[in-house]
């Protein structure tokens, strides 16, 4: 039963991943995108991660893809608009592309293809433990984290502010 | 694979969503019959005893309006809106505790669809997901005025959710748990929530108002400078989907309030009493729908007294005053509980 | 000029702190719109209840019989000429022999149409029929889908020959003519 649940989530998964990059439209994209953030949401539960899958679907599905979609509203893009790019403008996409992808190749490499094991539940996903586990051994990266956020916000703020004169 | 759970659990939903539909089908009808009553008219009473079967005839008239879908509009999209926000709007329930468990053959029975440990994080997630209805149904249509009513319901949705989520942050503070069904057995006996949570609940309350893009926030339907907003170009059940997933999400932001703030299915002095626990199951569920019902009653009340925020106000509103205060209230309850309790 | 002593003077002052917070004033206005919900309804649930009319109220209008159930209308077309809104067209035609007991007169109306969408309810035709055919009664004009049946005819506008048919217009009658 798990296995079936996590081979059709994978499916859809990489269904949906690739229907982003490949759809004609841009607003398919950015739906197909939100999709593929939930399935990857599914993933994490399958893992017994439900506080990480529920924060997932929170700040990605519901906070940042909502500005993209409101970007792609706004501005409309059509197929048509976008036909011409620069050349060094795509050799530096290909590129970079190309890099990340290699780095992946990489990872994949380092590891070791085991067979499919169904996940333990060993509590370690549940919010008592993310948080005893965040404000005991990693609370140096924690509160450096949110000082880089808070740093975030007030530059944010500035940027808003109309500037006086 | 458990199968009595499964079957339990089945017929849980379906009458949760059955329920919901049918509160949130009659509450369509009590909003005119409040508006009414408030306006000094007495609303519909034609069809039926009282009108009690308008809802009915209501449902019959948008199934038989003609389902147009505009020239210009793209659609899939156009009939993924509607769908998106109705189910957004019925899956909050699957989190609600309804009443006491039911006890049948020695087994229980419980009125949660699902007890999950990350519950209020649940809801906090649906409701941010369920702008998407409104954001692709508003854009789908090809219509300025939909697109407009669409982004001001996406803006206003993301900006009332951060004090939203603040409001509950200190809920969670208090009650120490993520899960809804413990938060509702901490108030047990008279120890609401909104005694010791005022400035939470009416921040929640006022972020509720918002996120159900009810009056005096329901800016992006406004009829007035937006035809109708983002289901302008709707007709048909389509647009019978969007007014209903508003009455749905009502209901359910209701049941929210009642269980974070009012006690949920408690009352003083009921789990005293030594009833048998099925009545006991029974009268907590009317309980906590008597609650609901008044939570709706003040929303449809709220909605036919105070006037339609002005959009600048409205940015005003959430982001320099409900956010600062629903930050200090978590800052008071954090120093109240290491410092005093 | 004072009409009321409601009328309160409007100042441009800078609000409290406790006026800014806008919350007493929605308590405020709720509890206004809460006792609302008590008061005495307006509304006249109307094909069952009707509002008093003013005795010289006009509505649509009747065309009469005498007691012996003839028609008083003798197609003069006086009415026709005072109508203001032009709305009355008739038809006159001789009365043969046989048909004394319909008609009063010698000379009737064959054809007798009131455009209603024209008619501006003024009463003037009342006014110049000679012979108390034609009355403006207390009845409203009821509404309809098409333009065309809003063009009343003599099956319409004539009343019944049965004394429960007959349209009460006496309220209507000037006193000089009450005592003819």
């Amino acid at each position: 039963m798990d296995q079936l649940i996590f081979f059709s989530l994978s499916a859809l998964t990489l269904l949906s991943g690739l229907l982003t990059v490949f759809s004609r439209k841009s607003m398919y994209s950015v739906l197909s995108l939100i999709f593929c953030l939930f399935t990857v949401a599914g993933h994490y539960i399958l893992l017994n991660a439900h506080f990480l899958a529920i924060t997932h679907i929170i700040v990605y599905a519901g906070a940042i893809m909502v500005l993209f979609l409101f970007v792609v509203m706004l501005l409309n893009l059509n197929t048509t608009s976008d036909k011409s790019k620069a050349f060094y403008f795509r050799a530096a996409a290909v590129s970079g592309a190309g890099m990340l992808f290699l780095v992946l190749i990489a990872s994949l490499k380092s590891t070791t293809l085991g067979a499919y094991y169904a996940p333990t539940d060993t509590g370690m996903g549940v919010v008592e433990h993310v948080g005893k586990r965040l404000f005991t051994d990693y609370l140096l990266p924690f509160e450096i984290s949110s000082i880089l956020f808070l740093s975030a916000m007030i530059g944010s703020v500035l940027l808003a502010k109309k500037e006086k004169k | 694979m458990d199968w009595t759970l499964l079957i339990d659990k089945s017929i849980l939903v379906l009458v949760v969503f059955a329920i919901s539909l049918g509160v949130a089908a009659y509450a369509t009808y009590g909003e005119r019959k409040i508006a009414a009553v408030i306006q000094d008219r007495i609303g519909p009473n034609r069809a039926g005893p009282f009108g009690l079967l308008q809802p009915l005839a209501d449902g019959v008239k948008f199934f038989l309006k003609e389902d147009i879908t505009p020239t210009g509009a793209d659609k899939f999209l156009f009939v993924l809106g509607p769908a998106l926000f109705i189910i957004t709007a019925l899956m909050t329930s699957a989190v609600i505790p309804w009443g006491h468990s039911f006890f049948i053959d020695g087994r229980e029975f419980s009125l949660q669809v699902a007890d999950l440990n990350v519950g209020i994080l649940y809801i906090l997630a649906v409701v941010s997901v369920g702008g998407y209805g409104i954001m692709i149904g508003g854009w789908a249509s090809n219509n300025k005025f939909a697109l407009m009513g669409a982004i001001r319901a996406a803006s206003q949705m993301i900006s009332y959710e951060v004090p939203l989520g603040m409001a509950l942050v200190a809920i969670m503070l208090y009650s120490n748990s993520l899960s809804l069904r413990d938060i509702v057995d901490m108030q047990q006996g008279f120890r609401w929530n909104v005694f010791y949570q005022p400035l939470g609940f009416l921040l929640f309350l006022i972020c509720t108002f918002a996120e159900c893009n009810r009056a005096p926030f329901d800016l992006p339907e406004s009829e007035s400078e937006l035809i109708g907003g983002y289901h302008t170009e709707y007709s048909s059940m389509k647009l019978g989907f969007f007014l209903f997933a508003e009455y749905i999400n009502m209901f359910i932001s209701s049941a929210l309030i009642a269980c974070l703030y009012f006690g949920g299915y408690h009352f003083p002095g009921l789990d005293s009493l030594g009833l048998h626990p099925n009545l006991l199951a029974v009268i907590s569920i009317l309980v906590l729908f008597a609650k609901i019902l008044f939570f709706i009653f003040l929303f449809m009340w709220v909605r036919w007294t105070v006037p339609r925020f002005r959009y600048d106000q409205l940015m005003n509103v959430g982001w320099k005053v409900l956010i600062p205060l629903s930050i200090v209230n978590v800052l008071i309850t954090g120093a109240w509980l290491t410092f005093v309790k | 000029m004072k009409l009321t002593n409601r009328s309160k003077v409007v100042v441009d002052k800078e609000l409290t702190w406790v006026e800014k917070l806008y919350l007493p004033a929605i308590v405020k206005g709720m509890m206004i719109t809460f006792r609302h919900i008590f008061k005495k309804k307006a509304t006249v649930r109307y094909p069952e209840q009707t509002r008093p009319v003013a005795p010289v109220y006009r509505g649509v209008h009747v065309l009469k019989r005498d007691e012996q159930g003839r028609e008083n209308c003798t197609a003069c077309g006086l009415c026709a000429v005072a109508c203001p809104a032009e709305a009355i067209t008739m038809d006159a035609a001789e009365r043969q022999k046989g048909e004394e007991h319909l008609y009063r007169e010698e000379k009737y109306a064959a054809r007798y149409e009131i455009n209603m969408l024209r008619c501006i309810f003024c009463g003037l035709c009342e006014e110049a029929c000679p012979k108390d055919a034609i009355y403006l009664t207390d009845r409203i004009l009821p509404s309809n889908y098409a333009r065309g049946t809003f063009i009343y005819g003599k099956d319409i506008l004539v009343e019944g020959i049965t004394p429960d048919q007959r349209v009460d217009v006496s309220k209507r009658k000037k006193s000089y003519e009450m005592n003819t």
